[in-house]
């Protein structure tokens, strides 16, 4: 049977944790379809025809399934998913908010956030803030997955060429609607898929300290996250955490500034290649994950190392 | 209106687990339990409600062994104003769970169910959207504010990217996220007061609800040890071995 990819995408874009979810549906099976459900989405569907493994891509365009709302979109994955062994998506909070309902809908629990595949029914995924790796077995007839984007390599976008077809359905519940939203706007890479990632913790005092940061990071074409404490002490929108609760990476350099290393915060980056800690606390547990650690105040550590790049 | 509240019991955050020798499950024995943050975030919204005068009645209920008593007292203590334990000795998984909880929900019609997230044990992340399905309510997941106005839920949702806000008809499920509300403390005499209020204790059997799971947990290890890294002395030093030892730059 074949395998369906849900892809994530805001009508315009081919969301880029897609290409992992598609990889890691390339190692249960051959045969991968991708569902394209949004409004005006048509450029989604190019693009995901183009993906490298793709046999066909499912396109259901209507105003129900705009904005990803969980009671439309899961009904309709429940219905074209009876048809397949496995529906993946990646375990983004468009994934985590409706593949849940599409598993309660099927009658089978759910496998969240899978890093490795073992075969067609045993996956390994983190538990207990990733200080534990557990290996499952699933007997549903139909598996549902949730894929953490940072355990697969993605495929490439292009060299694909899957036949598009359009499906008449419209799901609409009827019992929620979509009223705002409030994006953060950032010329930097996106966090989950950038090459470096240089964040701020506790230690940076308040959010125009974070200017250093940022220039650091443009130095480097790197991302800029955050700890908890950092989010919580309302130095940076929340969507910049890293951590268990918010944003999982693992970049090949990862450099935690000021940022004391609790283990809800190595949860979202100990699978980073390189980790370098910057911080004047030298008894700090990020020290203890960190590749290259330098004991030093910040605020003459990054302004310096920012200059000598 | 009727607030409905699952709280877990699970390892306390702090506690850095162990797995076992064996590789059957992570070591539980003698580990500091709690409430998981969550759903005590949970607890905290629908008392907030209940001072707002939006809520008149809120039911706590939890799912697992005895002890997790233990975990609605704290909820009763910080202002739920009775419990429900459904008891149990197997560990349901998030679709019984959410079979179980879709039977109190029925018993009880409350307007509202507020549950976390997630918990930090499974890190799952299912329950709260699995009951929403069953219960074919409305959901409004990671939730960082939540107003309760003529028959709908308005929830604005921590999303990858920013915040999206959503309006849901009521009887809808929300699952709290951290940024929701700082949860208070129980005081001694509330606490003293809880273990006055009501407790009721119910089992699957009686809910009519098989615990099963079609998962089956084959081993748990260790994640991969990181080496032992290397102090450096400067920036110039650190600068030389990111570009040549390992060259990430």
């Amino acid at each position: 049977m074949a395998i369906l990819v849900v892809a994530e995408h805001d009508n315009a874009a081919l969301g880029a944790a897609t290409l992992n979810t598609v990889a890691a549906a390339r190692q249960i099976g051959d045969d991968v379809h991708v569902l394209v459900a949004g409004s005006g989405c048509g450029s989604v569907a190019e693009a995901a025809a183009q993906v490298e493994g793709v046999s066909k891509v499912r396109v259901a365009d209507n105003a129900a399934y705009e904005h990803q709302l969980a009671e439309n979109v899961s009904l309709l994955v429940a219905e074209l998913g009876k048809g397949y062994s496995h529906i993946l998506s990646a375990a983004c909070t468009s994934g985590k908010n409706y593949m849940p309902r599409v598993a309660a809908l099927l009658d089978v629990d759910q496998i969240s956030d899978i890093v490795r595949i073992d075969s067609a029914d045993t996956f390994a995924r983190p538990i207990y803030a990733g200080n534990a790796i557990a290996t499952v077995q699933s007997t549903a007839a139909v598996k549902v997955i949730t894929v953490r984007s940072t355990g697969f390599d993605p495929v490439a976008a292009n060299g694909g060429n899957a036949a598009v077809e359009q499906l008449d359905s419209a799901h609409d519940a009827g019992i929620s609607s979509f009223v705002s939203e409030e994006m953060a706007k950032s010329d930097r890479p996106e966090l989950g898929g950038a090459e470096i990632v240089v964040s701020g913790g506790r230690g940076m005092g308040n959010g125009e300290n974070f200017e250093i940061l940022y220039k650091l990071a443009d130095k480097l074409g790197a991302a800029v996250g955050a700890s908890r404490a950092a989010v919580d002490a309302g130095f940076v929108p929340n969507d910049m955490q890293v951590g268990q609760t918010g944003k999982i990476v693992a970049p090949n350099l990862y450099v935690a500034i000021g940022i004391s290393g609790a283990i809800q915060h190595l949860a979202g980056m100990k699978d980073s290649k390189v980790i370098v800690a910057i911080n004047k606390d030298e008894e700090a547990p990020i020290f203890q994950v960190a590749d290259y650690g330098l004991v030093a105040d910040l605020f003459e550590a990054v302004p310096e190392l920012e200059g000598k790049l | 209106m009727k607030i409905l509240v699952a709280v877990k019991r699970v390892i306390d955050y702090n506690v850095k687990v162990r797995v076992k020798a064996d590789h059957s499950d992570v070591d539980l024995t003698n580990v500091k339990m709690a409430i998981n943050p969550f759903c005590e975030i949970a607890v905290e919204e629908a008392v907030r409600l209940k001072e707002k005068g939006v809520a008149s009645e809120i039911v706590v209920v939890s799912l697992g062994t005895k002890e997790s008593q233990e975990q609605i007292r704290t909820a009763l203590a910080l202002g739920a104003d009775r419990g429900v334990l459904v008891q149990t000795d197997e560990k349901p998984g998030s679709l019984s769970v959410a079979k179980l909880l879709k039977a109190i929900v029925d018993e009880e019609k409350p307007d509202l169910v507020i549950l976390g997230k997630q918990a930090i044990d499974s890190d799952n992340n299912q329950t709260g959207q699995m009951l929403a399905a069953l219960a074919g309510m409305p959901q409004g997941t990671f939730a960082s504010e939540l107003t309760v106005e003529e028959g709908k839920a308005i929830v604005t949702r921590e999303v990858d990217g920013g915040l999206q806000t959503v309006s849901l008809s009521l009887p809808a499920v929300v699952t709290t996220d951290l940024r929701l509300n700082e949860p208070r403390y129980a005081s001694l005499p509330n606490i003293m007061k809880a273990k006055r209020k009501p407790l009721d204790v119910k089992t699957p059997e009686e809910l009519g609800v098989e615990v099963i799971s079609s998962l089956n947990t084959l081993k748990v290890e260790p994640p991969a040890e990181r080496s032992a890294g290397i102090r450096v002395g400067s920036v110039d030093e650190l600068i030389e071995k990111l570009k040549t030892e390992v060259k990430v730059i």
